[in-house]
């Protein structure tokens, strides 16, 4: 099968394959919010890791738990809880990061059925010289949590083919990636996003088998489009392909982003060492960081925006449009400098808040300006 | 006036409260006026280290600043618009937005220039702290910055290793004041200021203890103007002191059954922070006999606690209560952090909507509560966690809960009429209370 149908077959029907997953296996899923979480030791333990995502649906069933100034995204997950749509996780997680995902995670332990739980405590301070021992003292435990819970040790070698095939399926998506800084990128950005996404989904090594194919087929691939613009996203949590697809309508492609549901999940690898945890620890805290934890100890400078800036040359990218889930307050703090420093670059940005549902037509009118306003020279010479 | 059941009377340590509050502010505006130096953080961020520094040094806390500016409606207005229009979001936290377009306005809320801090010694634990003083640091051209994380696990799971990483922090704190200011910490200072902010925490406990008393001596509206001084500067010796002075003055008010409500006919615990613009609403439901006793904000929001065997809540104990003497740095640094992560019950729902639940359901029973009336506070992430958890939880242990929604620092988003409205329902319907004054 064409591995980007699969992708967009697995999205479409997640919660199906996590099921028949469970059932070909005989193995635990556990549910989980946020990036932070260190997968590899649940795959090592030979759980399937399934990121909780919304439904892009009006979050009606978490009114009663949580109020609506935390954000859509996070409401939705619960909403999707609450509706059952995970009732097959036998485990819930979350790793400390911003606090919506949080009111979520606290809800969902209370009312959603499960056999485990964990809230891991993934240091804020990621660039102090202290966070790295410390994350790696609560890997230990967590580790130690799963493995009560299964009745199972997690051997030094389950650790290295777990970090084996992360590395491999982060290693590989990079290199799908290097092919959308061609002039004709070979996948649109939708496309690339649903790939990234179901990494989150699927067991990595099915993924993976995708993934080489992938590698292997895209050089001789031809859409049938035009590239146009080569635009980035920029922001908060987003798996919206409405968005996505209906901007690459507009003669343009979205060649690179900077989301949670893309580069920024698989872009650093696990570096090996003896101690193993602490070399998974390394990487969480050396990771393209998330807003709530771009900040450094004795220096509040922003690493992000020096990569994101970088994507942006590597990628020849014209605009970058720069989103976020409605009440994002990490990333509503970052974006006012954000935007200020990629046009001081040369690189204009358009602003969009995103809700659970966007509102496409709106949009469309929106960015439709965006892309005239970056082909002003061309169209009013 | 009209007799009431219980006797009452205003504290006689009100007006220290204010003093202290008022000096503070003042010196650190005027600290540049002398060789003072000036320090920006938060309510939380361990003041007693910073304050051991050689010299004169005065802090500026960010969210009580923030409060301050949100009491007062027009100039509150004037700085979330300043710093909406920097193209910052409105539904960020409200206090951050007042302090940011204080900057942006250049105007001090008490008056004169904004006085730029010569550094930042800030903790973080909810989102916006570390981001607030990175913005702050941004807009104001480069401060010099350190900011350290307490998010190190809740208080029952605190340990050597939860220790051992915040104590690590602050010695790097340390190592950055010192070569920032070019001035030493001074050892017998930071000791005295542990013992102070021992005092201090322990102190507001206790007397937030006395409220369990029938009637209650003390009434939430009162207690914001006392628990602030904790957050402005925990670890003086003056601070310490007004504690003291306040706890005995608080026995002496359940010796002589002295109420904060005349006529106390129900005990209500609320959450978060009150709308400040409009404290009026906290005395309007007085008139129904209504006295709101506190909450696990105003509990702990610098008070310390732990759980005792029976799983009560009770303060934690001053270091001369427990026999401790502070040996040298590290002992100080060690006690310090171990009070803070362990004692402070207000950081535990950053960790779980069932911890905030189950100490909230404590403060019902211990406290004897009739009702909840909850500021479902949209100004307030850290404050307003699990806040629709709480409400089911303490529905479920049997309370009346009414739920208001609010900002505590920004009056365009309290409906103040619609509020009072919900209350008199609240209160005539559900809890069948009559309104004894008019």
């Amino acid at each position: 099968m064409d591995p980007i149908e699969r992708f967009k077959e697995v999205y479409e029907k997640r919660h199906e394959y996590a099921k028949d997953w469970k059932v070909k296996t005989g193995r635990k899923v556990v549910a989980y919010f946020c990036t932070y979480v260190p997968e590899e030791i649940l795959y090592a333990a030979g759980v399937l890791p399934v990121r909780i995502l919304g439904g892009h649906e009006p979050p009606h069933l978490a009114a009663p738990h949580m109020f609506d100034m935390w954000c859509p995204f996070s409401r939705d997950c619960l909403s999707q809880g609450l509706q059952g749509k995970y009732n097959y996780a036998d485990g819930v997680m979350i790793a400390q990061s911003c606090l919506h995902p949080r009111q979520a995670f606290g809800a969902w332990q209370i009312h959603i059925p499960h056999e485990w739980d964990y809230f891991l405590c993934m240091p804020n301070a990621v660039r102090s010289p202290r966070a790295k021992p410390f994350l790696r003292g609560e890997l230990a435990e967590f580790k130690k949590s799963v493995e009560e819970w299964l009745g199972k040790a997690i051997t030094d070698k389950d650790l290295d083919q777990a970090i084996e095939v992360y590395n491999t399926n982060r290693y590989l998506m990079k290199q799908v990636y290097e092919l959308r800084k061609l002039d004709n990128p070979p996948i649109t950005g939708a496309e690339a996003m649903t790939m990234v996404v179901t990494s989150q989904l699927m067991d990595k090594r099915e993924h993976n088998e995708l993934l080489q194919q992938l590698v292997k087929e895209l050089p001789n691939r031809k859409l049938d489009r035009e590239t146009g613009i080569r635009l980035m996203i920029v922001g908060s949590e987003d798996d919206d392909h409405t968005f996505l697809e209906m901007v690459e309508k507009l003669n343009s492609t979205f060649v690179i982003e900077d989301h949670c549901t893309g580069s920024r999940y698989f872009w650093n690898e696990v570096i090996s060492e003896k101690d193993r945890l602490q070399a998974i620890a390394n990487r969480y805290c050396d990771r393209v960081p998330c807003p709530s934890k771009d900040w450094g100890p004795d220096d509040p400078s922003r690493l992000r925006f020096p990569h994101i800036l970088n994507l942006a040359k590597e990628y020849k990218v014209q605009g970058a449009i720069v989103i976020q889930q409605k009440f994002c307050d990490p990333h509503e703090i970052d974006i006012p400098s954000l935007r200020e420093f990629l046009e001081k670059n040369g690189i204009p940005t358009h602003f969009l808040e995103f809700e659970v549902t966007v509102p496409v037509g709106q949009f469309r009118i929106r960015v439709e300006a965006f892309l005239e306003q970056i082909r002003a020279e061309e169209l009013f010479v | 006036m009209a007799e009431t059941k219980y006797q009452t009377a205003g504290l006689k340590v009100w007006r220290k409260a204010k003093e202290i509050r008022e000096k503070y502010y003042k010196d650190y505006a005027g600290a540049h006026d002398g060789r003072a130096l000036r320090w920006g953080g938060g309510a939380w961020s361990f003041d007693a280290v910073p304050q051991a520094l050689e010299g004169e040094i005065y802090p500026l806390t960010e969210e009580p600043y923030g409060a301050s500016i949100g009491a007062n409606p027009v100039f509150q207005v004037r700085c979330q618009e300043a710093a909406e229009g920097k193209g910052y979001a409105r539904d960020l936290c409200a206090y951050m937005r007042g302090y940011w377009g204080s900057i942006i306005r250049d105007q001090y809320a008490f008056g004169g220039k904004w006085p730029k801090p010569d550094f930042i010694f800030q903790n973080h634990i909810c989102c916006s702290h570390a981001k607030w003083l990175q913005v702050a640091s941004e807009l104001e051209g480069g401060i010099p910055y350190f900011c350290f994380d307490v998010g190190a696990g809740p208080y029952n799971k605190i340990g050597e290793r939860q220790i051992n990483y915040v104590v690590e922090q602050l010695y790097d704190g340390i190592e950055f004041l010192e070569k920032t200011t070019g001035r030493k910490i001074v050892d017998e200072k930071l000791i005295q200021n542990v013992y102070n902010t021992y005092i201090s925490n322990s102190l507001w406990s206790k007397s937030c203890e006395l409220n369990q008393n029938i009637p209650a001596p003390l009434d939430e509206k009162s207690m914001y103007s006392l628990y602030v001084l904790g957050t402005l500067q925990k670890s003086s010796k003056e601070v310490a002191d007004f504690y003291k002075e306040l706890y005995e003055e608080t026995k002496e008010r359940v010796a002589n059954k002295i109420a904060a409500v005349g006529n106390e006919q129900c005990r209500i615990i609320g959450d978060s922070q009150p709308p400040w613009a409009f404290l009026r609403v906290l005395r309007y439901m007085e008139k129904y006999g209504v006295v709101s006793l506190g909450s696990l904000y105003t509990f702990s929001l610098i008070g310390w606690w732990r759980i005792d065997g029976k799983g009560n809540l009770v303060p934690y104990k001053t270091l001369e209560e427990q026999g401790i003497k502070i040996k040298d740095r590290d002992h100080a640094l060690r006690l310090l952090t171990e009070g803070e992560l362990k004692g402070k019950l207000m950081w535990a729902p950053f960790y779980g909507a069932s911890l905030k639940n189950e100490l909230v359901t404590k403060i019902a029973s211990q406290w004897k509560i009739d009702a909840a009336m909850i500021h479902v506070n949209r100004g307030c992430e850290g404050t307003a966690q699990h806040q629709m958890e709480m409400k089911l939880a303490l529905a479920k242990a049997g309370f009346p809960v009414m739920t208001y929604e609010g900002n505590m620092a920004d009056e365009r988003e309290f409906d103040e009429a619609r509020t009072l409205r919900l209350m008199d329902l609240f209160l005539t319907e559900t809890m069948g209370l009559k309104k004894l004054e008019w």
